[in-house]
């Protein structure tokens, strides 16, 4: 518990007191030194493991959060306010996503949603407390966000990943500004303009939001709130069912200056190609922001390139090969055991894409934790190792 | 030997093998499909439970300078210690809850309470252990590398304190755990054995600085004036869960009737021999279900081989699907209660013991490891009179034209020991024989040598009077002699 020159210091007391917590909450200052002391006694339990059995919140080995409501926003969509748990970091930027992890029948699941509320959120009647929200849209083959939309009682504990991502908007923010969004891609777009809303800093922006039919927009009143409050704000809905899909080549004659405009664009995949195309061809590129949230699917296929996150190799195998042998094949050093599903030694997580369990056809999907050994690529992948 | 050919031991074909191995993948899928909230909130509460005890027993101990604080606490922190080795610690980290992808309920993140780290049991057990499953010369639980478990290792003098051995495990058996299991780290992990600061090393030295720490330090220091007290109950409540711990492992695959197997067995393992084998080498015991809770669920020990990653509280019903599995394929399936497994155990712990020629049956046909040699040169009756072993043999055995029924090794272990004992009568009964024709013999031959004891008697007391006579005669010539 010295300090390097062999005495005793303050500092290294401190860090001796903190390391048993120290992998548990990255920030929670004063509180881990406590933590730590009280982790070097309870080894090797912490102090969370008792305390989330009496709150849930309280364990910082993962952030957790609650839900305190859930609001329909359309047909199909809803909005979900969580109240975080401790060492949940409220100095996101709008535009960033979260990890939301929700208990459907015994088992967690894993997603990533776009905040829809500003940093540092707080609504009346939640004790002051501050809150995060998130705008869920239903897939047709959703499993979570039909879950989400339609079943998920307030209440319910969620787990969290802090915020990420680099889909945000800069501050101050840019003279002029360009939204196109479509479909559940408003809600990123969405934290930014109540974020602008809330700081009184909008400057000249537009936006452009595709939706299918009028029931379909989310945040609509919203939307005609903010333009009445704030003149530099000019939103336009085009309705694909109506008009089809907004020709980019209309952009002229809808916003002449677009190409001045820094833009920000999210919606699907499509969408983003065409808009990527677009501004390359204008020699813009420099001005465009955009952000592909994942559709909610399931594994595409059989096989796939297994990219091993780490090490940066690849390699590209078949529905038979198990992840294992995919990176001995390519030289990875890969934990492994009984190489026949029973032992656990080679267990590493899915970072991105669709894996799929042998033995059972189970689809295991980002941040999941698989067997290597009896697993195999369902599309591209990605593991961390 | 052992077992080395697991086909002619079970008398299976090899496609009876693969189907045997097919039924118990279904068993496993229907488990895994039907996993779910239900079993989520089983482990929850196991957990809750458990703490909810740990802390209990811990609050109790402040008062233990009082008898009866320090007896309550000692109890409940036993219980919890109990609990948390066997059923959480050791289920978890089996990977058996991973289904739910709670990090906090994970196998690659949980820490139990004992000596050794978790990180290193995984690797020796959930690999060496249940990969090669009692097979001599892989599975180092064989025994845990200091006692003597089956004839096929060779008797040496060390092994006569054995029975000695065996106590001291029993007592400090997370100890010996945590040895064993930091030692099979090193070796599998290629880990130079005079690298004093590598990575096994600085963590088993981590893990039980800290835990000797808090059980014999810290939580002692905590309680102040009752220091002692509370370091004695911190020592007692390891002790009762070492014993526990120890009698429930010796009971999964030490008692008779759990086989042996040797590597040639493993060479070409199918999938369907590698259930197989599982299903020979373990043995459960019978449990109610808070004795079934307090093992862990390791009194479906069978079951735990079969599916070490399927959650524990399933394991009651796959035991009844296993089961008639066992009786269709007329496979043994050794159970009994925890004192007959135990004492089985350790009668073989104590004869295994002393030297082989103090013993009486073969490593083939002992009562605690038996192997396909086992059957040769013995007529089963429903072999028809044909001979084991021999491939074509076992077909002989499949079905019983007249029941319908399969008949295969459980018959076949049954059968022989008729057979063997009627053959053990038989020789008895030859040796009563032999034995009274013997006596007969001596009998005859004392009769024998008593008339001719008579007869020389007789003869010497007539040669007796014979001469006395002539000395009568002889006397007054003598005197005429002397006289002249």
């Amino acid at each position: 518990m010295g300090s390097k020159n062999g005495g005793f210091s303050v500092r290294g007391v401190r860090a001796w007191l903190e390391a048993p917590a120290a992998s548990v909450a990255e920030r929670g200052g004063k509180l881990n030194v406590l933590r730590g002391a009280v982790a070097r006694v309870t080894t090797p339990l912490l102090p969370d493991d008792y305390l989330h059995l009496a709150n849930p919140l309280w364990s910082a080995r993962e952030l957790r959060g609650r839900i305190v409501e859930v609001r329909k926003e359309t047909a199909d969509s809803a909005t979900l306010v969580i109240q975080p748990g401790w060492g949940f970091d409220f100095t996101y930027q709008p535009g960033q996503y979260i990890g939301i992890g929700l208990l459907v029948d015994g088992r967690w699941h894993w997603r990533s949603y776009s905040l829809t509320c500003p940093p540092d959120w707080s609504v009346p009647g939640h004790g002051g407390k501050r809150l995060i929200s998130i705008a869920v849209k239903a897939m047709p083959e959703g499993f979570l966000s039909s879950h989400l939309v339609s079943g998920v009682p307030v209440g319910t504990i969620v787990r969290l990943a802090a915020p990420q991502g680099g889909f945000v908007l800069t501050y101050p923010p840019p003279e002029k500004v360009l939204f196109l969004t479509a479909g559940s891609g408003i809600t990123p777009v969405l934290s930014m303009l109540r974020a602008m809303d809330r700081r009184e800093v909008f400057t000249d922006v537009a936006h452009l939001h595709s939706a299918r039919t009028a029931d379909d927009v989310m945040f609509g009143a919203e939307l005609r709130a903010l333009h009445d409050r704030h003149p530099g704000f000019r939103t336009r809905l085009h309705l694909t069912a109506e008009h089809g899909k907004f020709a980019l080549a209309d952009l002229d004659t809808e916003f002449p200056d677009w190409r001045e405009r820094h833009t920000w664009a999210c919606g699907p995949a499509g969408m983003l190609d065409e808009i990527e195309k677009h501004w390359r061809d204008a020699g813009r590129s420099d001005r465009l922001h955009v952000e592909r949230f994942e559709i909610e699917r399931s594994a595409v296929g059989e096989g796939g390139t297994v990219t091993f996150g780490k090490t940066g190799r690849t390699a590209e195998v078949d529905g038979a090969t198990s992840l294992l042998e995919a990176g001995e094949s390519v030289g990875v050093q890969m934990p492994f055991g009984c190489r026949m599903g029973i032992c656990q030694t080679c267990v590493l997580t899915v970072s991105s894409g669709h894996v799929r369990d042998l033995r059972n056809g189970d689809e295991r999907r980002e941040g999941d934790k698989v067997q290597t050994c009896i697993s195999v690529a369902a599309g591209d992948c990605t593991l961390d190792v | 030997m052992a077992i080395t050919d697991i086909k002619a031991y079970a008398h299976l074909t090899a496609a009876d093998i693969e189907t045997l191995g097919q039924e118990l993948d279904s068993i496993r899928r229907s488990v895994e499909l039907s996993r779910g909230e239900r079993d989520a909130k089983y482990i929850r509460r196991a957990i809750a439970a458990q703490r909810g005890l740990e802390v209990a027993g811990r609050a109790a101990l402040f008062g233990s300078r009082n008898r009866w604080a320090w007896l309550a606490g000692t109890a409940l922190l036993s219980v919890a210690k109990i609990i948390e080795n066997m059923e959480l610690g050791h289920n978890v980290s089996h990977g058996q809850w991973d289904w739910m992808n709670d990090p906090e309920i994970h196998s690659t993140s949980w820490e139990w309470d004992m000596t050794g780290p978790s990180s290193q049991w995984r690797r020796a057990h959930n690999y060496s252990h249940h990969t090669y499953t009692n097979v001599l010369g892989k599975d180092e639980d064989l025994g845990f590398g200091i006692l003597r478990m089956t004839r096929d290792e060779p008797w040496r003098p060390i092994h006569l304190v054995q029975p000695l051995a065996n106590l001291l495990l029993a007592a400090t058996f997370e100890w010996g755990i945590a040895l064993h299991d930091w030692s099979i780290e090193k070796e599998l992990s290629g880990t130079p054995p005079r690298q004093l600061m590598s990575q096994p090393n600085r963590e088993f030295g981590r893990k039980i600085s800290r835990q000797v720490a808090k059980d014999y330090l810290l939580y002692p220091a905590l309680t102040g004036p009752a220091f002692k007290q509370t370091l004695k109950a911190n020592a007692m409540a390891n002790l009762v869960r070492n014993l526990w711990a120890y009698a429930v492992i010796f009971c999964g695959h030490f008692p008779d009737g759990a086989e042996k197997f040797t590597v040639e067995q493993l060479e070409n393992e199918t999938p369907g021999e590698w259930y197989l084998r599982q299903m020979l080498g373990s043995a459960n015991f019978q449990a109610g279900p808070a004795m079934a809770f307090m093992s862990g669920n390791l009194c479906y020990q069978i079951e735990h081989h079969l599916f070490p990653d399927l959650p524990s509280n399933r394991y009651p019903e796959i035991a009844v699907r296993v089961r008639e599995l066992a009786d269709k394929y007329d496979l043994p399936y050794t159970t009994g209660s925890l004192g007959k497994q135990y004492l089985l155990a350790f009668r073989t712990i104590h004869k295994l013991a002393i030297p082989d020629r103090f013993l009486k049956a073969t490593a083939d046909n002992a009562p605690e490891t038996s192997s396909e040699r086992k059957f040769a040169g013995i007529t089963l009756p429903s072999l028809g009179g044909v001979t084991l072993p021999g491939a074509e043999s076992t077909h002989w055995l499949r079905v019983d034209p007249e029941t319908g029924k399969r008949r295969g090794l459980r018959s076949a272990l049954h059968e022989a020991k008729v057979v063997l004992q009627e053959k053990a009568r038989q020789e008895k009964e030859m040796l009563r024989e032999a034995k009274a024709a013997l006596k007969e013999k001596a009998e005859h031959e004392r009769q024998l040598l008593h008339g001719a004891k008579l007869a020389l008697q007789g003869r010497a007391r007539q040669e007796q009077a014979a001469l006395r006579e002539k000395a009568l005669w002889d006397k007054p010539f003598r005197f005429l002699r002397r006289a002249r």
